[in-house]
């Protein structure tokens, strides 16, 4: 492998269970057999990569956001911070202010407003950041909480971590949530190339295009993993085919790939086509994708 | 009328392809509402006929009126979502990171940031050729995914139900735990979970069970792909066991499923042996339960 800027790479997918977290838990695993390489899962709603890989824990922290506590000594009951929250967080009973936390964006405009500093704003827990370590692999998760209905501030904060703790990894990837709205989008800001993994079904292509269309807004390449194939119709080919996104490996539908990941193994151990897929993948990000995006 | 709710926490388990079919089996009783809006997939087993259809607005979005800016900066200091940058003198905000707060537009001395409501997507009310009604949407490029789109979804499907006398509104929710799921799962009667016998399957079926439990409803279970793993399979039967979770069946791992995806059509349409009985005989047992409670 020759030697270049870091390269920051997002595993995606419209569709959820198309394979994201298989082929990101493979690819690193594969990569760490020659060098460092780091992989985050920021589908902190449901963070699975772990299942996958063992390691070491060497880090472990709690994730918080911040909220508005009241201060009801301070507070003269003014109802400023209730008409300024946008999101209804704050309302106000006789003479007593409410926070409701969870519908709390964090924007501070109460807190800062309030003339009289009544609503400091204080850490709330969201969940639970870890880090593993096993050889040439570092491997990052966060958890949310829950009952915590936000995942952005948590995938913002993930994946600040992980650059910060490795800014020079040769390869970062990091494992995003499905769908194509705000998580999605969260992971896929900064990275210098989206793999989006799909299956050649009708549902694998309708949401594909969606992904794509959101990755197009951001200006992002991207390029197309088909797993599953053989299955479904020669659809999801010709939607790349007309739409200039390169596929950049097959993976074959196959119930022994199936049970292989239901008892949480990687795949490419035993199955040499999977293997050869990877070197695939690799190839081409080494090759045509430019590294060191902020 | 009964809420059911159909969720995975994991995605690809296959929860619309059994909502859908639920959705035929169910005919003129069930009204379908596909509050998986950020991909929503249904349609393409139940070509609805988009015979109405509305934009959606959600929160807001600021935006500066140049001619009248001081260029002061006090906006790009507050905003916590860094969505106001600079660039030769002129301060402009990125739609994609504003999150609506306002703070911006209440601390502009020069009172030049205005609030515009957000299009959020388009929402749609169709004839589904079961006889019935479907409600869906699809959320607008770079729209956040706050759970209002799904509570629209979700309530113009109640209202359709009521008015109509159906005994059921029959919900696909979305995968994860986070705002589109509690925002399906608010006021639901009854969860259908769709599982599958993977590490990961019952990792997820785990998390996403803890949040129905905060909303105390009633779940039964299907679990797909049951032959991939029967020693998982066991662990999750036995999880459902421990946990009250009704169990309605196991359906083997089977490429009909696929293939009738692939034809525009639901597993009971195209199938025409055991995978078509299970999911009846679970339909049927889903509508006892849920007249039970």
């Amino acid at each position: 492998m020759t030697s270049q800027k870091p390269l920051k790479i997002a595993i995606a997918s419209g569709k959820g269970g198309t394979g994201k977290t298989t082929l990101s838990t493979n690819l690193a695993a594969f990569i760490a057999e020659q060098q460092e390489v780091v992989l985050v899962d920021l589908d902190v709603e449901e963070p699975n990569s772990g299942l996958f890989l063992n390691g070491e824990m060497i880090h472990e922290e709690f994730n918080y956001k911040m909220t508005p506590q009241w201060d009801e000594s301070k507070c003269t009951v003014c109802g400023i911070c209730r008409k300024v929250c946008n999101f209804h967080a704050i309302i106000q009973l006789g003479p007593s202010i409410l926070v409701f936390p969870e519908l709390c964006h964090s924007c501070y405009a109460c807190s800062e407003l309030c003339t009289v500093d009544a609503l400091p704003m204080v850490p709330k827990k969201t969940g639970i950041l870890k880090e593993f370590s096993s050889g040439n692999l570092h491997f990052i998760e966060s958890r949310l909480d829950i009952g915590e209905e936000q995942a952005v501030p948590t995938i913002a904060k993930t994946k600040k971590y992980a650059i910060g703790k490795f800014p020079d990894a040769q390869f970062t990837l990091f494992d995003s949530p499905p769908g194509t709205s705000c998580p999605m989008m969260e992971v896929i800001k900064d990275v210098d190339f989206v793999i989006l993994v799909t299956e050649p079904t009708p549902f694998g292509l309708h949401d594909l295009s969606l992904a794509v269309e959101t990755i197009r807004a951001y200006k992002k390449p991207c390029g197309v993993v088909i797993n599953r194939y053989g299955i479904g119709n020669n659809d999801v080919i010709e939607y790349c085919q007309n739409e200039n996104i390169p596929i950049l490996a097959k993976i074959a539908n196959s119930r022994e790939i199936a049970e292989l990941y239901s008892s949480g193994k990687l795949i490419y151990r035993t199955i040499p086509e999977v293997k050869v897929a990877l070197n695939e993948i690799l190839d081409y990000c080494l090759n045509n994708v430019e590294g060191g995006n902020k | 009328m009964k809420e059911i709710v159909i969720i995975s926490g994991k995605g690809g388990t296959g929860k619309t392809s059994l909502t859908a079919a639920f959705a035929v089996l169910g005919g003129n009783d069930v009204v379908v509402a596909d509050c998986d809006v950020d991909a929503a997939d249904m349609h393409l087993l139940l070509q609805p006929d988009f015979n109405y259809s509305d934009d959606f607005y959600s929160g807001e979005l600021a935006y500066i009126e140049q001619a009248d800016c001081i260029r002061c900066g006090k906006c790009k200091d507050v905003c916590r979502f860094d969505a106001i940058s600079v660039k030769l003198n002129r301060f402009t905000i990125d739609p994609m990171n504003c999150e609506g707060c306002g703070y911006c537009a209440r601390i502009c001395p020069a009172h030049c940031i205005r609030n515009k409501s957000r299009l959020a997507g388009k929402w749609y009310i169709s004839n589904i050729r079961t006889g019935s009604i479907m409600v869906h949407a699809r959320l607008g490029i770079g729209a956040d995914n706050s759970g209002k789109l799904v509570a629209k979804v979700k309530d113009e499907a109640k209202g359709i139900a009521i008015e109509e006398q159906k005994e059921f509104v029959l919900i696909d929710g979305s995968p994860g735990i986070g705002c589109p799921v509690v925002s399906s799962l608010s006021g639901a009667s009854f969860v259908v979970l769709v599982t599958e016998p993977s590490v990961s399957g019952l990792h997820d079926l785990k998390r996403v069970y803890e949040l129905v439990k905060k909303f105390k409803i009633r779940a039964a279970c299907i679990i797909n792909k049951a032959d991939i793993n029967l020693v998982k399979c066991a662990e999750i039967e036995q999880f459902l066991a421990e946990e009250g979770i009704v169990h309605l069946a196991d359906l083997p791992y089977d490429e009909n499923f696929t293939k009738a995806m692939t034809q525009g059509q639901t597993i009971v349409e195209y199938d025409d042996g055991l995978l078509k009985d299970l999911v009846t005989d679970s339909w049927e047992k889903v509508k006892r339960l849920v007249r039970e409670e």
